[in-house]
């Protein structure tokens, strides 16, 4: 009874916290100063029409690889959790529904087209909407039907791994090229900016969305894979 | 339009902690926690909105002299755009963590596990 | 903005809200987590509205697909071991 009084009352409390927020707001009629930098520099700093995706190749990379770094981390810890549950020998493997003939037919042909989709997201993501984040996912939904299809195919754990941690080395090596070559660590300026708007521009940016999508994919499949196998997870 | 996204946001996010607060089993604790952070992710984008103006990529519609006063706040959509990716490594780790509960004790009802309540 | 957009924003806000409250009032979870990726899904579409098309594109194919699998993923583990 107590519990639920103090439920609704921490519940309104925020409401009405929120309630002042929401009511008082006014949008803005200017783009503040940050967001107005990077409207005007957005061509001649990154050669990236995308703006978006120049703030979190470029600009703000390092926040980037920080996040990369807590995925790695995600994963890892996942795959720590579940290996020390081990089920009981002879329990595993028989629980497996087998898929049927439309479900192994229908991502024999979606596969190829679902990866080829993410390799445009991804080398697209300066020009267009995507880039690395949203390409490594649409991969890594590849992997989810590969096992929705054939769950007790299994996955080779090393190519994950190996996929995963050359991405990551070349990502922090392009970094320090930056520091080297360009203005600082994540500086697309190694390479050359070439025309606005075309696809192979930009700088670096299409090289690091492509590292980026692969360590975003491998680390998605590793953790759906981890989460769904019951056999040697 | 802005105040639509920002109200829906508000109310997502009071309603994934109110169940998130009240549920008894784990996994719906969870799935309550995912749609708080589907709440917040509306607010932050709602907020960068302004009235009048387009997705902040230049092209033929939106000529780099006129960007500024053409496009909206491109920072919180980068914003939300990590958030949305830490979000899902945090669902897995509370499921990871929940299916290990759950061998513990074969059940998923909080009020079985009641080691550090006092 | 023009009113066909407002409606629509309106119409997917209300949705929102209306899958939210079954996600948190459902007896079974499958309905639960069911809803709780309608909602993201729901969310990707009001993004668009927002005029955010890479928040909505990482939306509905992270806190709508791929959300949503690991929820089943994790409830088949525990109801094959629960069976058990």
């Amino acid at each position: 009874m107590i519990r639920n009084v103090l439920i609704a009352g921490l519940v309104a409390l925020l409401g009405v916290a929120f309630w002042t927020l929401a009511a008082g707001y006014v949008p803005d009629a200017e783009l503040n100063r940050t967001a107005a930098y990077y409207a005007a520099n957005a061509q001649t700093d990154v050669g990236a029409p995308n703006i978006v995706t120049g703030i979190i190749v470029t600009w703000r990379g390092l926040d980037t690889l920080g996040e990369v770094t807590v995925l790695f981390l995600t994963s890892a810890i996942i795959a720590l959790v579940l290996a020390q549950s081990k089920t009981p020998p002879g329990a595993s493997g028989a629980g497996f529904l087998p898929s049927g003939e439309l479900l192994t037919t229908g991502s024999r042909m979606l596969l190829p087209l679902i990866t080829l989709l993410g390799a445009y997201v991804i080398m697209n993501g300066h020009l267009t909407p995507g880039g690395g984040f949203q390409g490594g996912a649409i991969l890594a939904s590849g992997v989810l039907l590969m096992l929705l299809a054939d769950p007790s195919h299994r996955f080779a754990h090393s190519v994950i791994a190996r996929v995963e941690s050359i991405s990551g080395l070349a990502y922090v090596l392009v970094g320090l090229a930056g520091m080297a070559l360009a203005g600082g660590f994540l500086d697309n300026g190694i390479l050359p900016l070439g025309r606005f708007g075309a696809m192979l521009s930009a700088g670096a940016i299409p090289l690091i969305s492509v590292l980026i999508g692969l360590k975003v994919g491998a680390e998605f499949s590793s953790i759906l894979e981890s989460l769904e196998e019951t056999e040697d997870a | 339009m802005a105040q639509i996204a920002l109200a829906t946001g508000f109310v997502l996010i009071l309603a994934g902690i109110y169940g998130a607060l009240t549920n008894r089993d784990i996994l719906r604790m969870i799935v309550a926690f995912t749609i708080a952070d589907t709440g917040v992710n509306v607010v932050l984008v709602a907020v960068g909105f302004l009235p009048g103006r387009t997705a902040p990529i230049l092209d033929a519609a939106v000529p780099v002299a006129q960007a500024a006063e053409r496009i909206i706040d491109p920072v919180p959509q980068a914003l939300v755009l990590t958030a949305i990716v830490i979000g899902l490594g945090i669902t897995a780790l509370m499921l990871a963590y929940a299916y290990r509960l759950f061998r513990l004790r074969g059940s998923l009802d909080i009020s079985n596990f009641t080691e550090l309540k006092w | 903005m023009s009113t066909v957009l407002l409606g629509l924003g309106l119409v997917v806000g209300l949705a929102m809200v209306g899958a939210a409250a079954l996600a948190l009032v459902t007896r079974s979870t499958v309905t639960a987590v069911l809803a709780a990726g309608l909602v993201s899904l729901l969310a990707s579409v009001l993004f668009v509205v927002l005029a955010a098309p890479d928040v909505a594109m990482t939306e509905a194919a992270i806190g709508s697909g791929l959300t949503t699998f690991l929820f089943f993923f994790v409830m088949g583990r525990i109801r094959r071991e629960g069976a058990k």
